[in-house]
């Protein structure tokens, strides 16, 4: 990877020691990130996508926490650091953003206050200008008459002013990078679409590296320039979002990409869900952990089960698939797929291959807790 | 508006003040009417021992024991509101208000006997109520923090403890040690403030120690609750990912929303011992409102037990009122 990526990360793996066994919720994830860009990464709940973001601003508190592998923010390790020294880089050259604004902010205090706090702990400034500063934000995220609304509290704003308010917030030290876990999930669904035009244009202003996480492929089809799909606590597949979108190399992003509704197809056919549960973190199926739901495995000869696929390169350079497909195998099932046979009709799975549980079949678009 | 909301809140107080003075007036005078006592009988009692029949009527017509009830309760009202004339046909006396009549036992005003038991009770409820609020905040605060740890432990096993023992228990406990085996606090007895405050402060340790340790033992239970809470809310990540200190993340953002809801049990708690804290001050011989209770139901002086539920209903009403007004300032979410 080339010198001087605003975040590295290498091999992240964050377990929890639990009473009922190891949580491994990140286990091995690699990505880069450049400046000024966009990454997605997309996943069901419980797939890791939020406990990454947490482990790289130093959030995954707690005596049960085992971290390793490597965080290279701007060239500097974050895995290992002093607490202060990331303390000292939170909120200020990495900020991020929550999914509930409401119970994101602090309902005693105003919003003009929360933001004077954030801006005061990084920038040596009197009260007055951090004040100055907390409106200048607010105006910028577009919250109306903000020399008035700075001194309101969070329960009087409106869902989307209140993410508005803590994008300012986030954004009030000019942090390089920026995560946005899940920021459109609690908004309706007119006022997502502000909220994520929002922070690309405040990402062009600001030229920060933004990561979005988020179930919803929509809204990374709208932001990203490089999507990191996770599985299990693992990349499934790692590309462009030309990549991920077009030329999907993984039969979860297949199963994600058909449950996705799309304006930009005619599709007749109903929207088709991924069949059962996403695996529990302390016991993950064996071999590849898609495996009990993905529809293809008789296609590689009992690997599936036995051997963990790596994450190899497909097709172009830096698309990435942690699958035991071959090549002819994955282009032929995508074009059919494309074109719109189901995966029922090219192989029906039985009943017990379904991940453990119900059966039942979940949507993996499901709302993300 | 806040001023519109304050006096509505005051008409409010008002009112059941009012409707706590008639059912206690009810079921002192109501009650046993219903039961058969006639006014010459009730009137009695006013007396003294060994009375001569014309003394208890001319009593019966001083107080008006023979008119009817209501009129009897406007009366008590008028009293405490203004003040009222006694006349029993040649003399005409003077109840100055507030008027809580006269007590049975000395055939003086209740009032003034209150007034001068009242700042007993309020040194002790007072000093406790610092003590236990900052004693308990703070250990409650620290044991959600080493939740689990040794200290948690300890710490919560005091506070059960605290809870769990009587006071004429930890109080006895108490004088035993600190006043009669180590003699630091020698002979406590209740010395005004007014006439020597470091006698006063130094004869109170004890009984302040001894009820603030059950109400800190409380306040630290809740606390250790709310703070474990809130340490879990989203806005406390908030806090955290904006890089601020844990200390300021717990002392600001995370005892802000603990302290809201202790304020509220805080008022009640100090309106209910303003009227009396019966068993402190029988254990440590504080002659304050409690001992004074204890005394009025003893001789049956109802008059005195009138006298002392209706002030103890006006500190917890008040005390309530204050917590509401308070609680509009410190919850912006409250609208008023």
């Amino acid at each position: 990877m080339p010198a001087g990526a605003m975040l590295e990360v290498r091999d992240l793996r964050i377990h929890f020691q639990t009473d009922d066994g190891l949580v491994k919720s990140v286990d091995g994830v690699s990505f880069t990130l450049e400046r000024g860009r966009t990454l997605g990464i997309v996943g069901e709940s419980g797939s890791g996508k939020s406990v990454t973001s947490l482990g790289i601003m130093g959030l995954n508190t707690g005596k049960n926490v085992r971290i390793s592998g490597e965080i290279l923010l701007d060239g500097e390790e974050l895995v290992g650091a002093p607490a202060a020294r990331i303390r000292e880089l939170r909120g200020n050259k990495m900020a991020m953003i929550f999914q509930d604004p409401l119970s994101s902010l602090h309902p005693y205090f105003t919003v003009g206050d929360q933001i004077i706090e954030a801006y005061r702990l990084h920038n040596n400034v009197t009260k007055q200008v951090a004040r100055k500063h907390a409106i200048e934000m607010l105006n910028r995220v577009g919250i109306p008459q903000a020399a008035v609304r700075v001194d309101d509290y969070p329960h009087q704003f409106s869902g989307g002013m209140r993410q508005r308010a803590m994008i300012a917030m986030a954004l009030s030290c000019d942090p390089e990078l920026l995560i946005a876990d899940e920021p459109t999930t609690a908004l309706d669904v007119t006022v997502q679409a502000q909220i994520l035009d929002l922070i690309s244009s405040l990402q062009e202003e600001f030229g920060s590296a933004v990561i979005i996480i988020t179930h919803d492929l929509g809204v990374v089809a709208e932001l990203s320039d490089d999507i990191l799909v996770m599985y299990a606590g693992r990349v499934a597949e790692y590309g462009t979002a030309d990549d991920i979108f077009s030329r999907p190399g993984h039969p979860y992003t297949w199963g994600l990409l058909g449950s996705m509704p799309r304006l930009d197809r005619e599709r007749i056919e109903r929207l088709i869900p991924i069949p059962g549960t996403p695996p529990s973190l302390i016991r993950v199926p064996s071999g590849c952990p898609f495996h009990p739901r993905c529809a293809y495995t008789e296609l590689t000869g009992g690997r599936c089960d036995t051997e963990v696929p790596l994450l190899r390169e497909v097709a172009s350079l830096g698309h990435k698939a942690a699958c035991h497909l071959t090549a002819e195998d994955r282009t032929r099932l995508w074009s059919e797929l494309s074109e719109g046979v189901l995966p029922e009709e090219a192989h029906t799975p039985d009943e017990q291959d379904f991940a453990p549980g119900t059966g039942e079949q979940t949507s993996s678009s499901g709302a993300d807790a | 508006m806040m001023i519109f909301f304050i006096i509505r809140r005051l008409i409010m107080t008002v009112f059941l003040l009012l409707l706590v003075s008639m059912i206690t007036f009810a079921i002192f005078f109501l009650v046993p009417r219903l039961a058969g006592q006639t006014s010459y009988q009730l009137a009695a009692q006013y007396v003294g021992r060994n009375p001569v029949p014309s003394e208890i009527k001319q009593m019966e017509v001083k107080l008006g024991l023979d008119s009817p009830l209501y009129l009897q309760y406007g009366r008590y009202i008028k009293g405490i509101v203004l003040g009222v004339h006694y006349s029993d046909g040649t003399n005409v006396s003077y109840c100055p208000f507030p008027c809580f009549g006269y007590s049975f036992r000395n055939q003086q005003p209740v009032w003034p006997q209150l007034m001068s038991d009242a700042p007993v009770t309020v040194s002790l409820a007072i000093g406790a109520a610092v003590l236990w609020l900052i004693g308990g905040v703070a250990i409650g605060v620290l044991s959600a923090l080493r939740k689990g740890t040794f200290f948690d432990r300890l710490s919560m096993g005091v506070a059960l403890a605290g809870v769990s023992l009587p006071v004429f228990f930890t109080a006895l406990l108490s004088l035993t040690l600190f006043s009669y085996k180590w003699a630091l606090f020698p002979n406590v007895h209740y010395v005004g403030i007014t006439s020597n405050p470091l006698q006063w402060a130094r004869n109170l340790v004890l009984p302040w120690i001894t009820l603030a340790f059950l109400y800190a033992a409380l306040y630290a239970r809740i606390t250790r609750a709310g703070m474990l809470e809130t340490m879990g809310e989203d806005y406390i990540r908030t806090a955290r990912a904006k890089g601020l200190p844990e200390r300021r993340v717990i002392l600001k953002h995370g005892l802000r929303a603990t302290l809201t809801p202790i304020v509220t049990i805080f008022g009640m708690d100090l309106g209910l011992l303003l009227g009396g804290a019966i068993l402190t001050e029988t254990a440590f011989s504080m002659p304050g409102l409690g001992q004074f209770t204890i005394l009025a139901i003893q001789n049956q002086d109802l008059p005195e037990i009138m006298g002392v539920v209706m002030l103890a209903s006006f500190f917890i009403v008040i005390a309530n009122m204050i917590v509401d007004i308070l609680y509009t300032v410190i919850d912006p979410r409250v609208r008023i």
